[in-house]
């Protein structure tokens, strides 16, 4: 009886300190981290999308809590002013979650420019929704109000031959996007003219 | 019985360097060795797991009940892979991206488990240290060799760490052989590797 106490305090005491260590290291990485990934992940896909903005959309970001998920916006200055706004949106892949960033033209509601942050696809087949730029250009100038789909299934966005899912997946990210911008449209439009103007 | 530190470091580097001599851990060997910055990076955070574990379960050795002792080497290894993860995508996120899901397995990598098992469980607190270092520093050559071989012949280049591609071979006449970097490959380039170490008279 007392060596299965020692066990169980042993296991337990041991299991507790390494809980309380990594907690405290998480915190203390979490924000470098962040910066991170900004830095790896959106920043190239940003800087591809929001050419020539006349800010650095990258440092110009604000957070919104939208279904209970807090989501990050990135404001583009254009013709000095904060024309497009641009956010990370998830679809299903056929190799897991596909990370796709929507960038909005508020003037116009329309699509600005789209581009894949992360996935997990086939390389060569789904994986050049990352890297072909006619892909995303397919989505350039669509209105964020309507829903949309690929042509095999009768709607109006070229998907990757050889890639269907991956695209159906591309699309349905771009089609929630549209509709978390439609849904909180005043509240995102507010905030990104306080901070940039 | 009594080694020197030093004997206790230096095994590690030839006499007992893993993969080759304990044919331990291939899973990160094959998996990540595409490129020399891959194999030294791998290298290092098994460095870093195995110093910090063997240094641990030393200290806890007499502490540890043996019956549940299996279990808490775990808990010990697994806290400082987490500690590896977490630092490698605050401070070197590129190379996080490239080793990806091989950072958490490092804590089932037998080399870790096996040097606090075999080694650290049962001796003091230095002599732990060289131990975890030197097969640590071991592993990081051989992997650092591997990836080294397999990128110079599977693309030709080789990517020094922190400094960039160079190319080794001229693509004007060399075709690279783009197997090497593929899983298949991997056991060749280590079974080749393995094959010329035991050309070398063990004593």
């Amino acid at each position: 009886m007392r060596e299965m106490i020692r066990m169980v305090l042993a296991i337990t005491i041991l299991a507790a300190a390494s809980g309380l260590l990594l907690a405290m290291v998480k915190n203390g990485t979490e924000a470098q981290i962040e910066a991170q990934k900004l830095k790896f992940v959106k920043g190239p896909v940003l800087n591809d999308i929001l050419q020539n903005a006349a800010n650095d959309p990258l440092a110009d970001r604000f957070k919104l809590t939208v279904d209970g998920e807090e989501k990050t916006f990135f404001v583009a200055k254009y013709d000095g002013k904060p024309k497009v706004v641009a956010f990370e949106s998830f679809g299903s892949g056929y190799g897991g979650t596909l990370g796709v960033m929507v960038a909005v033209d508020t003037e116009t509601d329309k699509i600005w420019g789209i581009g894949v942050t992360t996935h997990s696809e086939t390389p060569g087949l789904g994986a050049r929704s990352k890297t072909d730029p006619n892909f995303a250009a397919g989505f350039k100038g669509l209105s964020v109000a309507e829903t949309h789909k690929v042509k095999n299934d009768g709607g109006d966005v070229d998907a990757l031959s050889g890639a269907t899912i991956t695209s159906r997946g591309v699309v349905g990210a771009v089609n929630k996007a549209g509709e978390l911008y439609m849904a909180n449209k005043s509240e995102i439009l507010d905030k990104a003219r306080t901070l940039v103007h | 019985m009594a080694k020197t530190l030093t004997q206790e470091f230096t095994k590690g580097l030839w006499k007992e360097i893993p993969p080759f001599r304990l044919v331990l851990g291939l899973c990160p060997t094959l998996g990540v060795t595409t490129t020399l910055e891959n194999g030294v990076g791998m290298g290092l955070a098994t460095t870093f797991v195995l110093v910090g574990s063997n240094l641990l379960v030393s200290l806890l050795r007499n502490v540890i009940p043996s019956k549940v002792r299996i279990a808490c080497y775990i808990v010990v290894i697994a806290t400082f892979v987490t500690l590896v993860e977490l630092v490698m995508q605050a401070y070197a996120y590129p190379l996080f991206l490239k080793l990806g899901v091989f950072i958490p397995l490092i804590v089932v990598n037998c080399i870790v488990l096996g040097r606090a098992e075999a080694f650290a469980s049962k001796n003091k607190l230095l002599p732990s240290l060289a131990d975890g270092l030197g097969i640590g520093i071991g592993f990081t050559l051989s992997l650092a060799a591997l990836g080294a071989v397999r990128e110079i012949l599977g693309t030709g280049m080789l990517t020094l760490p922190l400094q960039g591609a160079a190319t080794v071979f001229d693509p004007s006449w060399f075709q690279p052989f783009s197997f090497m970097v593929s899983a298949p490959g991997a056991f060749v380039a280590l079974g080749l590797m393995l094959a010329l170490m035991n050309l070398v008279p063990s004593k």
